[in-house]
């Protein structure tokens, strides 16, 4: 029971840092109608540049996302301006195939640079664990929800309280209306696309100081975001938080429960059947009929 | 007139595949066209959905091990020794592909938009790709599976693969070419260019896309029994491979999707550039980032692949010279416009 109870509190933490990790690819999509395969390779970049900062330069994790941050919204600037932005007809497609590519350039340079080996970011609130009403629980992870927290609400405060928020969601509504009304969804877009780079950075650091990873990881960290954002509903914010804690509680329990061979299957089935259920996701407006 | 060429140029596509292996004989040479082959009939079996009717699906290479796992459970089970035999049991991965594509297509194409199905397809690779690294007593988990030894060797070894895989492609092709001719592709076609519209002019859009998405679960099971027969042993992340689904998409891509032509030539120019990248570069990471470059060129330079960017090349050629020749016999500045008035 202690255990189960136990394993709903780390799947709704580490829900957390999933959601921060799943909020870039649901924005892009929302705003340019793009599936960013290259997010689970962004959230690794970003992982490693944290690595890299720590065990280089010797500069903590959290102080180094000052550092980090920046770099990646730079990063997903230029992806957007050079490679999304030319792509006029068949977005759906191209997009998927761009994203790849970036995704498969990225892996190859990070391997080439740190090699195949497994690494894990350490800080000393890494290893430290504290007593939460008999229940130990690493620091890292309280420290990455709250973080979280954080960011996703400066998020929703920058979506529902700018006026950048208010052109986004009008762009995200209907994409022609609001170029009509004089929005520059161009410039939205490239904003978009680097501030969900950006905020990637963050939950690379979290994911790469809770998991040992590598230049591989990017197949199966993309393969669970993208179940996070269609069970939550594709370009719904809310939904990928909700989703994410869905999937993570439910992983962990069964991880803990039943068996861990199978508790990442569970990432799969999961989105399977609700879409057998509520095809739109669990937030997703449901598909509008074109006329 | 234009038909009878194309044919021949067919024709004497086949003969020179049918003549290539006793030219070049070496196993090195066989091996690069066995698999240009088997992507020739992987891709343009994979545009019958993702071409014709714009349904991505990244998840094809679920039916590659549907195949690959039908061959070596079934020579398992059933005791059956390495021989010509194998290449019927080969085409049961095709059935077994079909019957899984029932439900899979079922609850993926439900979902209206394509953006969902596309995630939802890619769900289903990484689901075969764990339920055969979990169900240990049947798939042996990340052990992988044995598949009998062919009872011919040496130097003719690769023989029976190549035109196993040369026959598998060519029944593909042809089966793609009398879909896109037929009532039924231009109802795929029609859902491509807007499905609404072609539910609204009466075609059946659910049962066009259902029909099309099992069909093309075939041929790519028949190929991964083959895979699996010709390499001898398989595992989860090799039959299961990501990467599969992404070599199909580009080779459709690269050479024109919804063409026939395209995956053809696709396949031609990916496999044996993968390869010889692989080969050369040592796997290192290098042959990702040169592969990766590669694609990003292609797509920015050509958005619509080759055969269409050839097709359109000349076509407008065509138009110029119909003008100059306009131009020349009736001078006459303001017929320009009007023949060149296609869209750009």
């Amino acid at each position: 029971m202690n255990l189960v109870f136990g394993s709903v509190v780390l799947g709704i933490l580490s829900g957390g840092i999933y959601a921060l990790m799943a909020v870039g690819l649901t924005l892009s999509f929302g705003v340019l109608e793009v599936i960013n395969i290259a997010q689970g390779m962004l959230v690794v970049v970003g992982a490693y540049l944290s690595f890299a900062l720590e065990s280089y330069w010797h500069i903590d994790p959290l102080l180094g996302l000052l550092i980090t941050i920046p770099t990646l919204f730079l990063l997903g600037f230029g992806i957007e301006w050079a490679f999304l932005r030319p792509l006029k007809q068949d977005r759906v497609a191209l997009s998927i195939l761009v994203t790849y590519a970036v995704a498969l350039i990225l892996e190859g340079l990070m391997g080439l640079w740190f090699g195949d080996n497994f690494v894990a970011i350490h800080a000393w609130y890494v290893d430290a664990a504290i007593n939460v009403f008999g229940l130990y629980i690493a620091d890292i992870y309280l420290i990455g929800f709250a973080l979280a927290i954080v960011l996703l609400g400066a998020v929703y405060l920058l979506l529902y309280r700018s006026k950048f928020g208010a052109a986004l969601r009008a762009t995200v509504q209907n994409r022609e209306a609001a170029v009509l009304i004089g929005i520059d969804v161009q410039r939205i877009s490239t904003l978009t696309f680097a501030i969900a780079t950006g905020l990637t950075a963050a939950g690379g650091m979290l994911f790469g100081a809770t998991t040992a990873f590598n230049a591989n990881s990017m197949l199966d960290l993309i393969s669970r975001l993208l179940m996070i954002i269609i069970l939550g509903g594709m370009g719904s914010m809310g939904g990928a938080l909700v989703a994410s804690l869905i999937m993570l509680v439910s992983v962990d329990v069964v991880s803990v429960a039943y068996t861990p061979t199978w508790s990442t299957f569970v990432f799969f089935a999961l989105t399977v059947v609700v879409m057998v259920v509520r095809p739109q996701g669990l937030f997703g407006a449901p598909p509008a009929r074109k006329v | 007139m234009k038909r009878n060429r194309m044919g021949l140029i067919a024709l004497i596509a086949v003969v020179a595949a049918v003549v290539y292996p006793f030219v070049f004989s070496s196993t090195e040479a066989t091996t690069i066209v066995f698999y240009a082959l088997l992507y020739v009939a992987i891709a343009s079996s994979w545009n019958i959905i993702g071409g014709f009717t714009g349904y991505i699906s990244l998840g094809h290479a679920a039916f590659f091990g549907l195949g690959a796992y039908t061959i070596a459970l079934v020579a398992d089970h059933l005791g059956i020794p390495g021989g010509y035999g194998l290449f019927l049991v080969a085409l049961l991965g095709g059935v077994v592909a079909a019957l899984f594509a029932v439900p899979m297509g079922f609850i993926a194409l439900r979902l209206r938009t394509i953006h969902s199905f596309v995630i939802v397809t890619i769900a289903y690779l990484f689901m075969f790709q764990l339920l055969a690294f979990n169900l240990l007593g049947v798939t042996n988990g990340s052990s992988g599976l044995a598949i009998p030894q062919p009872n011919w060797s040496g130097a003719f070894f690769n023989m029976p693969f190549y035109f196993a895989a040369l026959v598998l492609a060519v029944l593909t092709v042809l089966l793609a070419y009398w879909i896109r001719n037929s009532r039924f592709g231009l109802g795929l076609l029609a859902i491509r260019d807007d499905e609404d519209k072609a539910a609204g002019v009466g075609v059946d859009t659910w049962k066009h896309k259902f029909a099309a998405y099992i069909i093309s679960a075939v041929p790519i099971g028949i190929a991964g029994a083959i895979y699996a027969y010709f390499s001898s042993y398989i595992y989860p992340q090799t039959v299961f491979d990501p990467m599969i689904d992404l070599t199909i998409v580009l080779s459709a891509f690269l050479g024109g999707m919804g063409t026939l032509l395209g995956p053809i030539l696709g396949a031609f120019i990916l496999q044996p550039a993968q390869q010889l990248l692989t080969f050369y570069t040592g796997a290192a990471g290098w042959d990702l980032v040169l592969f990766g470059v590669l694609f990003l060129v292609v797509i920015l330079l050509m958005p619509s692949g080759i055969v269409p960017t050839i097709v359109e090349r000349t076509r407008r050629a065509r138009v110029r010279e119909a003008v100059q020749k306009a131009d020349e016999t009736v001078p006459t500045p303001d017929a320009n416009p009007a023949a060149g008035g296609g869209p750009r």
